[in-house]
């Protein structure tokens, strides 16, 4: 329960590689991090998630998403909600970071810049409309617990940014 | 109850945590501008992801048919036993960030030692919550900056609102028997070795914020106990309506 690695069956992996973060589609669960337990024991998959943030209210649909599509698959599935070791931004995969900037989420800093843009006013964050760094904060929070909102000087698009959480 | 102390100490975290963030969940549309009202409902939801795995495994321990909306919906009001500090109201944006900040010090101190507990459950929510509530406190602690060393007009409503709440912070350093059976265990925290660094950093952010660090030596208690302020009651009308009026009603 307290490692980091995450245990998946290989045939179950194209099937969750299917649900997706209902509050960002483009992600699919398996490039944000979400399951770290996937195995099949005794004809029921047994799957372990673990929520982004305690209060993320899509944790219930993801769970629910999981269900419906090993069923379609012909399994029956146990969903168990896990809390350590607790979620990373470190565990989103790198097509799931190309995924959030190309839907328009710039994709999380290291720890260190993530507390330079969103504490001291440093312009790091790339705008995922023109590429510019000359970007602001204009809340810590957004529009879910993962985000904050930032807006581009230079092209003024407004978008979300993933905070770091570590 | 097998657990009994086990199970009141749980309450005794997550009812704090369950009445801010309602307290802050009021602010949904209310807030004084878009960002500061998606901030406070952000730690709201937060806050209640945070109760709900300790309800959950409260009512685990419960060990009868209870369920977490039980806990959360159905009990009386004495039988609350969150500190006054967060259940006090919404009076405006001042008192708002003022009670987050007394008690973010207070959680975030809290957790850090929470982390340390014999119990795995509360170690693995006390480990994920952290990282929420530092960034909570970064939030709050902002604002006081930002609203006491203002203009002087936020600098008073900043100073009148510590004033005002000061009265309620040492009460959180106050051990019930619940507290003191779980930390002769090594499950729980012991509170009272929390009182110093809370007031250091306490005092750090108001004199860099240029307010006066109030002086009164008298301070209210109670709510550990269920004697709560007269808001609580109007604050748990709200919160339990539904299951009032609707009985086990579902999502």
């Amino acid at each position: 329960m307290t490692t980091t690695e995450q245990n998946i069956d290989q045939i179950l992996i194209p099937i969750l590689e299917q649900v997706s973060d209902p509050e960002i589609p483009v992600l699919s669960i398996m490039d944000m991090g979400v399951v770290r337990t996937a195995v099949i024991e005794n004809d029921i998959v047994k799957v372990q998630i673990t929520p982004t943030y305690s209060g993320c209210p899509a944790m219930d649909v993801i769970g629910d998403d999981i269900k419906a599509a090993l069923k379609a698959e012909g399994y029956k599935s146990e969903i168990e909600l896990i809390l350590a070791p607790a979620w990373t931004t470190d565990w989103i995969t790198p097509r799931g970071r190309k995924a959030l900037e190309d839907y328009g989420i710039a994709a999380p800093l290291s720890a260190e810049a993530d507390i330079s843009v969103l504490l001291e006013g440093k312009r790091l964050v790339k705008c995922t409309n023109c590429g510019s760094t000359n970007t602001r904060l204009v809340s810590q929070f957004g529009s879910t617990a993962c985000k904050a909102q930032f807006q581009c000087d230079d092209c003024q698009e407004p978008f979300d940014y993933f905070k770091c959480l570590k | 109850m097998k657990n009994e102390n086990l199970y009141k100490y749980i309450l005794g975290i997550a009812d704090n945590s369950l009445i801010l963030g309602q307290r802050l969940g009021e602010l949904t549309g209310h807030g004084p501008s878009l960002e500061t009202d998606i901030a406070c409902t952000n730690m709201s939801l937060d806050l209640f992801g945070q109760v709900r795995s300790y309800y959950q495994y409260a009512a685990k321990i419960a060990g009868d048919n209870r369920t977490e909306d039980d806990i959360a919906m159905l009990r009386k009001e004495r039988e609350y036993v969150n500190v006054l500090l967060v259940e006090q109201p919404n009076t405006n944006f001042a008192y708002t960030m003022a009670r987050q900040f007394l008690f973010d010090v207070y959680h975030l101190l809290f957790l850090q030692e929470l982390q340390k507990s014999k119990d795995l459950t509360l170690s693995a929510i006390a480990n994920k919550s952290i990282k929420e509530v530092s960034y909570h406190l970064r939030f709050s602690s902002d604002w006081i900056k930002r609203l006491g060393d203002g203009t002087e007009v936020s600098h008073q409503k900043m100073q009148d609102a510590i004033d005002g709440l000061w009265t309620y912070t040492d009460e959180l350093f106050h051990q019930t028997e619940a507290d003191i059976a779980m930390v002769s265990e090594v499950i729980g925290v012991d509170v009272t070795k929390l009182k110093e660094a809370y007031y250091n950093k306490v005092n750090a952010v108001l004199e860099e914020s240029t307010l006066q660090i109030p002086e009164s030596k008298w301070f209210q208690k109670g709510g550990k106990k269920g004697i709560h302020t007269e808001h609580l009651g109007y604050l748990l009308s709200d919160l339990q309506y539904m299951q009032r009026a609707y009985p086990n009603m579902e999502w």
